[in-house]
């Protein structure tokens, strides 16, 4: 896909090896398997359906329709805190932004869907852990009035640990701030649709991510509030077989569908043309 | 249990006691070492209390005898009646709410419940909410809006209850709605931080048009021990996670977090509670008092502003 390599950024090599590795080890069964075909099959393992972490711009790659992504997350992030743990704040963002080649852990734009207009934003696990500080909230913020005044649909897809620590009050604000303007989408009745991927937990479920009209999640993804590890220390118990999966989230009525991957595209995008009042009888893809 | 910043303090305080005492009992004039040590703890309170850190003032805000949402209810409210169940699974002791008078006007109110003993706060959960203490919470939003009266809320938790029960009762999804609910009341909202502000689960009743805090109350994304498990791997750094979190009253209201804060009385509310709800109630009536006169609309927006304009970027 053109975007694919648009997107593509040199990494930072694992050692001296100057053949690049061929081959790649699925993380659930262990099968060998050709990268090439990894990559092809959107990183979920032909063997065993195994989801895999997909890196965001390969995210916007398989939703967007070829060539008409607009990227528009630029936001930098600030220290208001001047916050310090074992390493200063500013130092772990140089090194995440080093890492991803990204201001902060979101990736955004406009975009076509299936032909419907829409406001793509995609977090980046990869950038700390995909937490939200003031950037990913005000990105989602202007995401979603952008989405409003455009006509566009909103999609969201999550991938994230929650708030992040090192803006404290101020990423607890973006779960409220993020919420409120969804309210411009809805004033407009615009769709938005949330994708839940591995691992979306804390402030990012409890805002914007659980508010959509129609919420996907893909197989296996760990999706809840409070980390198992948290409530693992709360309860002193181990935790039930498939706690906090998708498919208990489907059982227990918090999303509408578990969407493998390799469907993901095509479900969202009857979704949004169903939906998306601009669109007329749309059937199939 | 005293606090062990308290303990010097307290022991102090102790010894001037005793030396009245021994001065009644026995006749012995004792009025000048009284006075020096009257002098001292006049120094060590002021020293003490005039340079609290983040970490002590967490103390301050966990101590038992600080007073309570029902305690609020009790002596700031007239008549107030409480209602209960959230109409879908069952009735959450860590959230109180229910009708109530302020100055001779209608209210609605909701706040955290923290016991008052060890007993208490077994049945209240230590105030951490369970889904249904949120469902419970927006059904007297939706109250308040119909009925057009202010809707006030008062903050005291650890966080949302992190258990199995709450995960598969929807926990996430509760905050989300519990927010976005409040965040389209039609009427005033006024929301007093007493003690804990622990994360979304404070936040989800925290979407007011005025966020006002206690002098030594706190709010943040996390709670000092969880973030010092994290980022120190040892929740024994929950000192220095408190400072680093910029968690206090002061440093809240600096980024616009919070909108005002209410003065405790020396050495924290516990020390006079009534006090500190006679501070509490002036607060609460100044606040509604400036959203008085605004339209339905204009509070929707008013509030919409407030929250859009919090946090910390750079434009490219
Ligand atoms: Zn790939
Ligand atoms: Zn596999």
């Amino acid at each position: 896909m053109a975007l694919e390599r648009l997107f593509r950024r040199k990494r930072p090599s694992g050692g001296n090896r100057d053949v690049p590795e061929l081959w790649t080890k699925c993380e659930a069964c262990g099968a060998q398997i050709y990268k090439k075909e990894f990559q092809e099959n959107l990183h979920v393992c032909p063997k065993c359906g195994h989801h895999h972490r997909l890196p965001a711009q390969e995210r916007v790659a398989m939703l967007a329709d070829p060539g008409t992504f607009q990227e528009t997350t630029r936001l930098r992030p600030l220290d208001p805190l001047g916050f310090v743990d074992t390493k200063p704040y500013v130092e772990r963002l140089k090194a995440y932004q080093a890492e991803t080649g990204r201001p902060d852990a979101i990736l955004g734009g406009t975009c076509q869907i299936g032909g419907v207009p829409a406001v793509l934003l995609v977090m980046d696990y990869a950038f700390a852990g995909g937490s939200m500080g003031s950037v990913v909230g005000e990105e989602i913020a202007r995401g979603a009035e952008r989405a409003a005044e455009e006509g566009r649909a909103l999609v969201i897809v999550a991938a994230s640990g929650g708030a992040r620590m090192q803006e404290a009050a101020l990423s607890l604000m973006q779960m409220a701030k993020t919420v409120m303007t969804l309210d411009r989408v809805w004033a407009r009745r615009l769709p938005y649709v949330s994708v839940l991927t591995d691992p979306t937990t804390g402030g990012v479920t409890a805002s914007f991510a659980a508010l959509a009209d129609v919420i996907l999640a893909e197989p296996g993804a760990l999706i809840g509030f409070a980390g198992p590890r948290v409530i693992r220390q709360t309860i002193r118990q181990e935790l039930p077989e498939g706690f906090q999966r998708s498919e208990f989230l489907l059982k227990h009525g918090m999303v509408d569908r578990v969407t493998d991957r390799r469907r993901l595209k095509e479900e969202l995008v009857r979704v949004l043309r169903h939906l998306h009042p601009g669109v007329a009888y749309a059937p199939g893809v | 249990m005293p606090l062990e910043f308290e303990k010097p303090i307290l022991e102090l305080e102790r010894r001037i006691a005793e030396l009245k005492e021994t001065a009644k009992a026995t006749g012995v004039d004792l009025e000048a070492e009284i006075r020096l040590l009257e002098e001292r703890l006049a120094r060590l309170r002021k020293e003490t209390y005039e340079n609290l850190t983040p970490w002590q003032r967490v103390q301050l805000a966990r101590a038992p005898g600080r007073p309570t949402t029902l305690d609020v209810l009790e002596k700031a409210f007239q008549d107030f009646i409480e209602l209960h169940g959230d109409r879908a699974f069952a009735d959450d002791p860590a959230i109180v709410g229910g009708l109530a008078y302020l100055e001779g006007e209608k209210v609605v109110v909701v706040g955290h419940q923290k016991g008052r003993d060890t007993k208490e706060n077994l049945q209240r959960n230590f105030g951490m909410p369970h889904p249904e203490g949120y469902r419970k919470a927006m059904r007297l939003m939706d109250l308040a809006d119909r009925f057009g009266y202010p809707f006030l809320t008062f903050v005291d938790t650890p966080g949302a209850y992190p258990g199995v029960s709450a995960e598969e009762r929807g926990q996430a999804w509760v905050i989300a709605q519990s927010i976005q609910r409040m965040s389209r009341l039609r009427v005033p909202a006024v929301t007093v931080i007493l003690g804990e502000g622990g994360s979304g689960g404070a936040l989800a009743i925290a979407v007011a048009n005025r966020v006002l805090i206690l002098e030594n109350a706190w709010y943040s994304v996390i709670s000092p021990e969880s973030c010092a498990a994290i980022l120190w791997r040892d929740a024994k750094e929950a000192p220095k996670a408190a400072e680093a979190l910029k968690l206090t009253a002061k440093d809240l209201l600096q980024l616009k977090v919070v909108d005002a804060i209410v003065p405790e009385p020396e050495g924290g509310a516990h020390k006079d509670p009534d006090r500190a709800i006679r501070n509490i109630k002036e607060a609460l009536l100044k606040a509604l008092e400036e959203l008085k006169g605004l339209s339905p609309e204009a509070l929707y927006e008013d509030r919409y502003r407030r929250f859009r304009s919090l946090g910390a970027f750079a434009e490219p």
